[in-house]
């Protein structure tokens, strides 16, 4: 279910690569999507070390987003993260912001 | 059961402005063998009447949930005709159609007619997009390009143009008018409906679903786009063209990394980008070189709507590069470049997964 809409059995994320004809598909086993989550969840936390926010896995079903404060807010896919980091932190959580890019920049 | 892309029914959405040839073309279409078992949902009748024995009419009312998300944007009354009529053609009551037509309003956007097909849970079951087919009003059109946003968009997010009234309008007028679509949309598939003998193979088929095997496509998608490369001493290059440029603010160009990319990065990358600046991204097409993957990986968006990624089965020429075009409202190409190129780097890292 989609939690901010309430849409049961919303799309997946395009990128979730799942196994479905026609489609790119590279996660065929449980191991492998297990292996792209927690690789998905690591990149991502990079990016939103910025805004004091962490990601994490909830029962491989759902993900746990925590402000440095404890607030927290449970979803269900990626399509959501950007949404949801943007309400608890406030801020607009721009991929072109030059703060944001000269820190990743620096990271390398 | 799960249904493979093949089993879906393709859905082709026919958008163009007001007055611009859409039913006309339609009307046209209709009589091409290739479309017999055609079923077409409109949102308004026209002056232009069509004969056909599959014709629903939708009436538009969009619900856009407050809370909501994009991708949960479904117009209800298009997913609830879809539906109907999906369950008619179940029972037996209409014909077992094998493609569906959508004709949009002429001051319609079309990516809520694109999200309700990708999104509705039910929907998506059953249909998949094809090709977004606009029609640009040979006489009127740039006048239409220069006053409606709305005119402009439906230009921007098309995989075939079809320029209508050609034999109405000088020589000129429709050159320049070519000229300007093509550099507001280079991926685009340009038609003049005047030449079109039965093109209704050329305008439907080779949609995403067949990317897999259609390089030519691919390769039209960058064609147009490409140009001077500017070394940008990070991991790719920037392409930009003055010809790409509007003064509306439209700006079209290609985006190029010579190093494999992270799909998971990309994806994180993409996402967060279409969230912050979805109204200003009219279109994403591109091939992407995923470490790992012998061939490339097709990519095509409209705003924030993605369509699920193609493995295409080679390379469209020797460039082994991922090449990304654009089409964008008010964005810079080398800030794109710069911030997509820092997250690959700085995801990169000792611990990271190993690609497949």
């Amino acid at each position: 279910m989609c939690g901010l809409c309430g849409v049961l059995g919303g799309p997946g994320h395009w990128s979730d690569a799942i196994a479905r004809d026609g489609v790119y598909t590279r996660n065929h086993t449980p191991q492998e999507r297990r292996r792209e989550r927690a690789n998905r969840i690591r990149i991502a936390n990079l990016v939103l070390k910025a805004y004091g926010l962490k990601l994490e896995d909830w029962q491989s079903h759902a993900y746990v987003l925590r402000t440095l404060t404890g607030k927290s807010e449970i979803f269900d896919s990626l399509n959501h993260l950007w949404l949801v980091a943007e309400k608890l932190t406030g801020r607009r959580c721009d991929p072109l912001d030059e703060e944001l890019i000269v820190q990743l920049e620096r990271r390398e | 059961m799960i249904e493979t892309t093949s089993q879906l029914i393709p859905v082709n959405v026919l958008t163009g402005f007001l007055g611009s040839g859409k039913t006309t073309l339609l009307q046209r279409l209709l009589k091409s063998p290739a479309l017999h078992d055609t079923a077409v949902l409109m949102n308004e009748f026209g002056e232009v009447g069509l004969d056909h024995h599959l014709l629903e009419r939708v009436d538009e009312s969009t619900v856009l949930l407050q809370s909501g998300c994009l991708c949960c944007t479904i117009r209800g009354d298009l997913s609830a005709a879809l539906r109907e009529l999906h369950s008619k053609r179940d029972r037996g009551s209409v014909p077992s159609y094998r493609r569906l037509v959508i004709e949009t309003t002429g001051l319609a956007d079309p990516l809520p007619v694109l999200t309700t097909i990708s999104a509705d849970p039910v929907l998506c079951h059953h249909y998949r997009l094809g090709n977004v087919i606009t029609t640009v009003d040979g006489v009127n059109g740039q006048s239409h390009l220069d006053r409606h946003q709305e005119s402009v968009k439906q230009a921007a997010v098309a995989d075939r143009l079809v320029v209508t009234k050609t034999e109405l309008a000088d020589r000129q007028t429709v050159d320049a008018l070519i000229e300007r679509v093509r550099a507001l949309n280079p991926s685009a598939d340009i038609i003049c409906a005047s030449s079109m003998e039965d093109q209704a193979e050329r305008l439907l088929a080779h949609d995403l679903f067949d990317l897999s095997a259609k390089t030519d496509e691919v390769r039209r998608w960058f064609a147009q786009a490409t140009s001077i490369a500017v070394d940008d001493g990070r991991r790719g290059h920037r392409h930009s063209h003055d010809r790409n440029r509007h003064g509306d603010d439209i700006e079209a160009f290609c985006l190029t990394f010579d190093e494999p990319l992270d799909w998971t990065a990309f994806g994180i990358w993409l996402t967060m980008l279409l969230n912050c600046h979805g109204q200003a991204v009219l279109r994403v097409k591109g091939i992407l070189n995923i470490g790992g993957e012998p061939a490339p990986v097709a990519i095509h968006g409209v705003q924030q709507l993605v369509h699920a990624p193609v493995h295409m089965e080679r390379w469209p020429d020797e460039d082994r590069r991922s090449r990304i075009v654009f089409i964008t409202r008010g964005l810079k190409s080398d800030r794109l470049q710069r911030s997509l190129s820092a997250f690959m780097a700085s995801s990169s890292d000792d611990f990271a997964v190993p690609p497949h």
